[in-house]
């Protein structure tokens, strides 16, 4: 009967009780919802457009916040810095294309899943060599993003909003809505919709493959960098980041592996869920929730609803 | 509608196609003249197809020159034939499943929409006018080709005949000036057939799109084509006006097969 009560009552009573921390989880949740969402993107934008499942999408987003961090240590002003990461992911988004997808077109996905993951060992093994193993931290301070927190008063208590999760929740939404208008609306976004959907026709109406791959890598890559900036910020930058890579496959699984908003929706309930969960029903089980929540909301998922809430029936390529 | 002084829109030349060992197209010649229906038969496994696909850029021939306009076409990828103004339609349709009509045809536009993308995003300025105008056009195409009652249906859920359409429309948007089209009339009921045929000779007539087509119906073919070529096992066994093709003895042995 306690078991029952813990469970069915006392959760909630402590949220009307207690709004203040109520509504602090949501925030928390939220932000590292859109974090998960952003993460989720990179892989959602390359499952588009050559229907592969990128293994090389976490290393992407360490390798990002490393050569940030290098360029800046060179004594290049840090948004300068910004501009050489981006330059230096589009001549690794056309490397890919010129070395990898141009050779493989046409070939069943699995190897293709397979050349990513080469790819991202290459990328660890290259990025080692280059910027060294060594954890650095973020320089989101140099970039002018703010830091310290502030506390409002709420509910007759405070909640706690840290600025730079304010930034990232920010510049998260704004990156979010961007690239939603751009593949809704641009002959770009068009191109990349007909390529996932039918090469060969695309190939006939005058798409070209090469120049839809490299902008769907060089943008992977973009949202690699905004990921690796506000993740790196909030833990040191090292190739451990590339955990958070896993998150997003739980995310990927709810949200469905084809859907931009798929990616976010996924993102945010599984912040939400967790932090929730992990505060009011957490002590129940121990606590921890919030290393295995995702996974065990994905697994529903897979056993109910495989093809995700937005998600086209194309799992079984995964 | 073939007069005398048509000039010629392609010629293919002496063109040698293989895989590995197998021959698929053994040194076929013919042109296409400005403004004709041009027919392809022959039985299964001829090559047609395959000239098609030459033609298109999605195959490319170990021998052989294919001249356009005048000019000796070099080497070239599929999106740059696009780029010419050769469009086509496939045999087993190849539609983008998820978009609907519409947005189906609209890609057919893909190649002259031109401004920054910048402003398409914004939906702003130039962008806006740019928008309008191609819309505009493919829902003229899509009023021409009968098919307005299912402008906004997902293309994946349309029945056969209406799917083959779309594709058709889809080129149409390209408003090419070599439109090929791989079998459009296959799988098709006797009036969607007919539908078919109509269109294809309103869009020759009143676009004056020059079209080379494949098809197997030979009633159809005969009726449509101002001339026909006719292939076998990947050699060119017969080139003429419908009328020549009929009497021709070699065509005949070829479909009927030779007394032994």
């Amino acid at each position: 009967m306690d078991f029952l009560t813990g469970i069915f009552v006392t959760p909630f009573a402590e949220m009307i009780d207690m709004p203040d921390l109520f509504f602090q989880a949501l925030w928390d949740g939220f932000v590292s919802g859109t974090l998960y969402g952003l993460i989720a993107l990179g892989f959602v934008l390359i499952f588009k457009a050559s229907g592969v499942f990128n293994f090389a999408q976490p290393i992407l987003v360490v390798l990002a916040a490393l050569a940030l961090i290098s360029f800046y240590k060179m004594g290049i002003p840090a948004w300068i810095s910004v501009i050489c990461v981006l330059i230096m992911f589009y001549g690794l988004a056309w490397l890919i294309e010129r070395l990898i997808l141009r050779k493989l077109v046409n070939t069943d996905g699995n190897i293709l899943f397979m050349s990513t993951v080469a790819l991202s060992f290459i990328i660890i093994g290259a990025a080692q060599w280059i910027f060294g193993g060594r954890p650095s931290s973020m320089i989101h301070k140099e970039l002018g993003f703010p830091t310290g927190s502030l506390e409002w008063p709420m509910f007759g208590g405070g909640v706690y909003f840290e600025l730079l999760d304010i930034s990232a929740a920010v510049v998260a939404v704004l990156l979010i809505i961007a690239l939603g208008l751009f593949f809704s609306r641009t002959k770009i976004g068009r191109g990349l919709r007909a390529v996932a959907d039918d090469p060969q026709a695309a190939l006939s109406v005058g798409i070209s493959l090469n120049q839809i791959w490299v902008i769907v890598w060089f943008v992977a890559g973009v949202v690699a960098l905004v990921t690796g900036i506000f993740w790196g910020a909030r833990s040191d930058v090292s190739f451990a980041l590339q955990i958070i890579g896993f998150k997003a496959l739980p995310v990927l699984i709810i949200g469905g592996f084809t859907s931009v908003p798929g990616a976010i929706v996924g993102g945010l309930m599984i912040g939400l869920g967790e932090k929730i969960f992990e505060i009011y029903w957490g002590p129940l089980l121990g606590s921890g929730v919030e290393g295995w929540f995702a996974y065990f909301i994905a697994l529903g998922f897979l056993l109910f609803k495989p093809q995700g809430l937005f998600g086209d029936k194309i799992i079984e390529r995964v | 509608m073939v007069n005398e002084t048509k000039k010629v829109m392609m010629e293919v030349k002496n063109i040698n196609l293989r895989f590995g060992g197998v021959i698929a197209i053994k040194g076929v010649s013919f042109d296409i003249q400005e403004g004709e229906i041009r027919a392809i038969i022959g039985p299964n496994g001829a090559g047609k197809s395959s000239m098609l696909n030459v033609i298109n850029g999605f195959y490319h021939p170990q021998e052989g020159e294919i001249w356009f306009n005048g000019e000796k076409r070099p080497s070239m990828e599929p999106y740059e034939v696009a780029k010419t103004g050769i469009a086509r339609t496939f045999q087993n349709i190849a539609l983008f499943k998820g978009m609907t009509t519409i947005e189906n045809v609209m890609t057919g536009r893909q190649l002259q929409m031109n401004k920054n993308f910048f402003w398409q995003m914004l939906r702003y300025g130039p962008a806006i006018e740019e928008e309008v105008k191609h819309r505009k056009r493919c829902e003229e195409i899509i009023d021409f080709l009968e098919i307005n009652n299912i402008r906004k249906t997902p293309v994946g859920s349309l029945p056969y005949g209406l799917q083959k359409r779309v594709e058709l429309a889809r080129a149409l948007a390209m408003e090419p000036e070599l439109l090929l089209l791989d079998e459009p009339m296959a799988g098709m009921n006797v009036e969607e057939k007919q539908d078919m045929s109509r269109f294809i000779v309103d869009v020759n007539e009143e676009f004056g799109t020059t079209i080379a087509l494949i098809e197997h119906d030979m009633g159809v073919v005969m009726d449509l084509a101002d001339r026909v070529v006719v292939l076998n096992y990947g050699e060119l066994l017969a080139d003429g006006t419908p009328k020549q093709i009929q009497a021709d003895q070699a065509v005949i042995d070829a479909y009927l097969g030779v007394p032994h």
